[in-house]
């Protein structure tokens, strides 16, 4: 028995969705500009499986088809049963069939052919699209062309050899980072405040 | 279930404090140094103490929790009054996922009828050179590499009796370092110090359900010793982090509301209930030494007890046991069970208490130790229901003479008698569907 029901969602007006919205519609979402899309996370109500549809943008004027990006992705492995059923969920677009870039308009399509709940839905609904690439970086020059050994600038009078400073300093921190990592983690827990423990009842938050 | 949690802890804590008003005893206090003195002196021996304790009642026994958990309903779950392919017709209502036997048989692989085990193999009839010996020769290997996976593995088909404790604590990661020692040190100066309205809570459950016991009551001093050190134990307070509980806070007197003197109460967020006791009880045939008997029990309340008295949904979860039990009932012992559900007699309203336990204090220790081996060794709770369905199986021809619910618990009253490993694998593996 199949029940394909495709249900109403509550988008969230929450300044998290990062994206601007053009319109929000019953079954999913429209944009205003064709946007990339790189997650898609929600609160799962009792909903056994997903199909999200995409409409992409297309550069000639031949109208933009649905495509399926995502095919009955099973949330409840047993529809009858609790597991599953109230789960967060996070899609990512390496997970879709489909490229997610030039995406148009968002739907999704939610199933649960047990007769055991009354209803079905995703919450908490949030989009991510992909962030700006990071620009390329050019390195300084130094970095990728090590200048030759410089001469040691000679030693002033009176003064330790700085190499054997350094090798007794660099002994020293080793003995310190041992020494930090063999602390124990034993928590000597005190349970009273300054030595009094002389209580009120207890409080019901 | 975080609600039903969340109203079920409000009344625990509405009874420990009306009890607290009724009797005028508050519900911490610092003891005066001479009472310090007498303590100290008597710590070996609080057993031999007979305080007045009529006036005080255990906070909640498990039948009052049982009625909670019956009570549980999803409101998105479409309960109607017809009959439907998946009415329950048990006392649990909530659809959890549980595992039928398929599932169990794969799960419980170790415990099949061609694989050796402690509890039926090693049975004076069957000659030691079959399994028995070489399976002490692999644990005392296991001992010796200090290799608490392979110890995990290894303790699925029982664990000799030499050996169990040294297991049990190479699975647990209990070692005796000298700060475990101090520790321990410290919480018994705790106790000393403080005198909190649970240990009084605590004296009563174990005067009434472990001294009585004719295996435990020799345990009765160091059950105190341990309990009272639990209560002050703030490092239990971590285990609330995957726990659907949360421990009852209040506040130093004179300053409600500022968070600075705000504290759990008791110290580690736990309140004992009728026959909490039990589950330090066996672990005293094991363990002589006092901090090394804590620990054992801490890390065995923190893996697995807490789960059989907090409402949540996880597979070893109390009302996973519940309804797993039921599902096995029903479907391989279904004549059984509908004549039990005709008589009035629910048969999780028998099981229940063992299974809260559990067990502990039905069965004989020997073959309770054996039930707690395999529930190290598979990290679950689950062994707990399949053994109640497997007790059920094991009787139901008495129980399907019976005509009342008092007839069919004096039928599964004494189950000191009982094998649990030959039960389990005829159960899981033998029995025809």
């Amino acid at each position: 028995m199949n029940y394909p029901h495709t249900c109403c969602l509550p988008i969230p007006t929450d300044p998290a969705v990062q994206l601007k919205l053009h319109q929000d519609l019953p079954s999913g979402c429209s944009f205003q500009t064709p946007v990339t899309l790189q997650e898609i996370m929600f609160k799962n109500y009792y909903t056994a499986f997903l199909t999200i549809r995409v409409r992409q943008h297309t550069s000639t004027h031949t109208p933009a088809k649905w495509v399926t990006c995502l095919r009955d992705y099973c949330l409840m492995p047993d529809p009858h049963s609790e597991e599953g059923a109230q789960e967060y969920v996070s899609l990512f677009k390496h997970q879709m069939l489909c490229d997610m870039a030039q995406v148009l308009e968002l739907r999704l399509i939610l199933r649960q052919p047990s007769p055991l709940w009354l209803s079905f839905t995703v919450e908490e609904l949030q989009i991510f699209q992909q962030g700006p690439k990071s620009p390329s970086m050019t390195f300084p020059k130094w970095l990728s062309h090590p200048v030759p050994c410089e001469q040691p600038t000679p030693l002033l009078e009176g003064l330790p050899d700085p190499s054997r400073v350094s090798s007794e300093v660099q002994q020293m921190w080793a003995l310190t980072e041992m020494i930090r990592a063999s602390h124990t983690s034993t928590r000597i827990g005190r349970f009273d405040v300054d030595g009094c423990y002389d209580l009120n009842l207890l409080s019901y938050t | 279930m975080r609600k039903a949690q969340g109203s079920w802890e409000k009344r625990i804590l509405k009874s420990l404090n009306s009890m607290c008003t009724e009797l005028s005893i508050p519900l911490a206090r610092k003891r005066p140094v001479g009472e310090q003195k007498e303590l100290l002196n008597k710590w070996n021996e609080m057993g031999t103490d007979e305080p007045d304790l009529s006036l005080f009642r255990p906070v909640y026994a498990p039948k009052d929790f049982l009625e909670v958990l019956i009570n549980l309903r999803n409101p998105n779950y479409e309960s109607g009054d017809s009959l439907s392919f998946r009415t329950h017709l048990g006392l649990i209502q909530v659809p959890l996922k549980v595992k039928d036997i398929p599932e169990l048989k794969e799960f419980f692989v170790e415990l099949g009828l061609t694989t050796g085990q402690l509890g039926i193999d090693d049975s004076t009839q069957v000659p030691p050179e079959l399994f028995e010996n070489e399976h002490v020769r692999i644990g005392q290997k296991v001992l010796t590499e200090q290799d608490s996976a392979a110890a995990q593995q290894y303790i699925r088909q029982g664990s000799p009796t030499a050996l169990r404790a040294e297991l049990w604590a190479l699975i647990l990661n209990i070692s005796s370092h000298p700060e475990d020692i101090l520790y321990y040190e410290q919480l018994k100066t705790n106790v000393i110090q403080h005198d909190l309205l649970v240990d009084s809570l605590i004296y009563k459950d174990v005067k009434l359900t472990a001294s009585n016991d004719d295996y435990y009551f020799v345990f009765e001093d160091y059950l105190y010793q341990v309990l009272l050190c639990f209560s002050r134990d703030t490092s239990v307070l971590s285990h609330f982090a995957y726990n659907s509980a949360s421990p009852p806070k209040s506040y130093i007197r004179g300053k409600l509301g500022l968070e600075e003197y705000a504290v759990f109460y008791p110290p580690n967020g736990v309140i004992p209930f009728h026959g909490f006791s039990m589950y330090v009880a066996p672990l005293c045939f094991l363990y002589h030494e006092p901090s090394k008997l804590y620990q054992i029990f801490r890390e065995m309340y923190v893996r697995f007890f807490f789960r059989l008295h907090s409402i949540s949904s996880h597979p070893s979860g109390i009302v996973s046991l519940c309804l797993l039990f039921e599902t096995l009932l029903q479907t391989y012992l279904p004549q059984l069970f509908y004549h039990l559900r005709e008589i009035g007699a629910q048969p999780l309203r028998i099981s229940f208490k063992w299974m809260v336990r559990a067990f502990s204090g039905y069965l004989a220790t020997d073959q309770l130790l054996l039930l707690w081996d395999r529930i190290l060794g598979y990290n679950s709770l689950e062994i707990l229901a399949v053994l109640a369905a497997a007790v059920f199986a094991f009787r139901a021809v008495n129980l399907m003479e019976v005509t009342s619910l008092a007839a069919a618990e004096a039928v599964l009253a004494d189950l000191s008698t009982l094998k649990v490993m030959p039960l389990l694998q005829i159960f899981l593996f033998a029995t025809v569907t």
